[in-house]
């Protein structure tokens, strides 16, 4: 059987289409990959949070050896090199799954900035979370505001 | 032909000299406000309670800075983007030259010294509400703030909203001076009523708006696009839309903090740097309206 150029051609084209479309899937999975990544990093940020939030709130009683675990391992977790975790299109315009605005693409060096900003509050609470409840108090305030800081400019609002 | 000119040169003149009288400003004369007392300790918590400097200090601002009034942020919307002016004391840049009476006018009426109407970006529909001598209060407080040197920019607004006595038919037909939670259950309900409908002004990014950007008060505090913004949304904070408990709310209004220890984000964030210098008390009747909410 000869084979014509012309059904060449298009089986070439649809063979580079159809490696694109899953270079391009590839690329999403990755991207979810890492979005899930974050998510999970910001769940364990929320559970330590409840620890020190709760106690300083009197919703829970204080200790200090739990009061020192849960700023230990916020200190931690903020430290950690998270830079696989925002790849390129991995925005809240490009995946339904993310409220990570585009701006943060935009902005890396201010992210990057509040990211630092964060660290220094968390290492300030590890630093006194486990010298009673007022010292608690008095480091959960930066603490909570560091969070907000990059919530404010870079995660969409309820949608 | 003769005659219908002659009905236009009748009528048109008529129609514009009508436009002309229902839409002008209606200010609030030095003489209505001399006897009320004012009081800057409590201008300072009206300050608060209003919001004043999450538009009109910088974006990032928080401490000392956000008592810097300079102005210069922006507002996109539908009609035009907006840019909040320089309300410090300052004599030149400032309102450091305004009358008591031109201030009370701006922020209850939403006119200018000059007699020009305000784009209601500005919320003086929920400020019509105040209390006349909190608000003269609150320029005695304003008076004691640091005076900033920076210019005003102009909005960038296009036809034909930039004709200000249009703005005079949008406060016919939106401005209600009406409370639309009718009948406070006790004191501190009916305090958490000023605080949010009118100081507060939580309505006007909680609710949604109809075309021409007039509240719909049927949707009262069901959630809301955000102007100039593609996508996301406010939430609703009715019973319905929002299970946090009163203390819940009363907490976030103060720390930040939701019940499950997220953060606030988004505007909200500059809301609180506001609504966390307020006392608990305060807090606590905002949270008490909203739970009241229908």
């Amino acid at each position: 059987m000869r084979i014509s150029p012309k059904l060449t051609v298009a089986g070439l084209l649809s063979f580079a289409l159809a490696g694109s479309v899953l270079a391009a899937s590839h690329a999403q999975m990755a991207n979810e990959a890492a979005i899930k990544a974050r998510q999970a990093h910001m769940s364990l940020y929320g559970f330590n949070m409840a620890t020190l939030g709760g106690m300083a709130q009197g919703k829970i009683e204080y200790n200090a050896d739990a009061a020192q675990a849960a700023a230990s391992n916020i200190a931690a977790l903020s430290a950690l090199n998270q830079s696989a975790y925002w790849p390129q299109g991995s925005d809240s315009e490009s995946s339904f799954d993310t409220a990570a605005l585009p701006a943060i693409w935009e902005n890396f060096s201010d992210v990057a900035a509040k990211g630092k900003a964060l660290n220094e509050a968390a290492v300030a609470m590890e630093a006194v979370a486990g010298n009673g409840l007022e010292a608690l108090q008095g480091a959960i305030r930066p603490l909570g505001g560091a969070c907000g800081a990059c919530h404010k400019t870079y995660r969409k609002p309820d949608s | 032909m003769m005659r219908l000119l002659r009905a236009a040169l009748i009528l048109v003149p008529l129609g514009l000299a009508i436009f002309w009288w229902i839409t002008r400003p209606d200010p609030i004369l030095a003489a209505d406000i001399a006897a009320l007392p004012a009081d800057p300790e409590k201008g300072r918590a009206v300050f608060f309670a209003a919001g004043c400097a999450g538009c009109h200090a910088a974006p990032e601002a928080t401490g000392e800075d956000f008592l810097k009034l300079a102005g210069g942020r922006q507002f996109p919307s539908d009609f035009g983007t907006f840019i909040a002016p320089n309300i410090s004391p300052d004599p030149n840049f400032g309102i450091g030259k305004w009358t008591d009476a031109q201030i009370v006018t701006a922020i209850m009426k939403g006119v200018s010294p000059k007699g020009a109407h305000y784009y209601p970006a500005f919320p003086y529909g929920s400020y019509a509400k105040a209390d006349p001598a909190d608000i003269l209060s609150l320029v005695a407080y304003m008076r004691t703030l640091p005076p900033v040197a920076v210019a005003n920019q102009p909005h960038k607004v296009g036809f034909p909203f930039n004709i200000r006595r249009t703005l005079g038919v949008w406060k016919l037909l939106f401005q209600d001076e009406d409370w639309v939670m009718q009948d406070p259950e006790n004191e501190l309900q009916e305090r958490g009523r000023y605080l949010v409908e009118a100081l507060g002004h939580c309505a006007e990014c909680h609710t949604p708006r109809n075309i021409l950007g007039g509240l719909e008060k049927d949707s009262w505090m069901t959630g809301a696009p955000i102007p100039g913004k593609a996508s996301g949304k406010t939430p609703g904070i009715t019973p319905q839309k929002l299970d946090w408990t009163a203390a819940d709310i009363a907490e976030y209004l103060k720390s930040g903090f939701t019940p499950t220890f997220d953060t606030a984000g988004g505007e909200m964030v500059t809301v609180i740097e506001s609504t966390s210098r307020l006392t608990d008390e305060d807090r606590l009747a905002i949270a008490t309206y909203i739970k009241a909410l229908p």
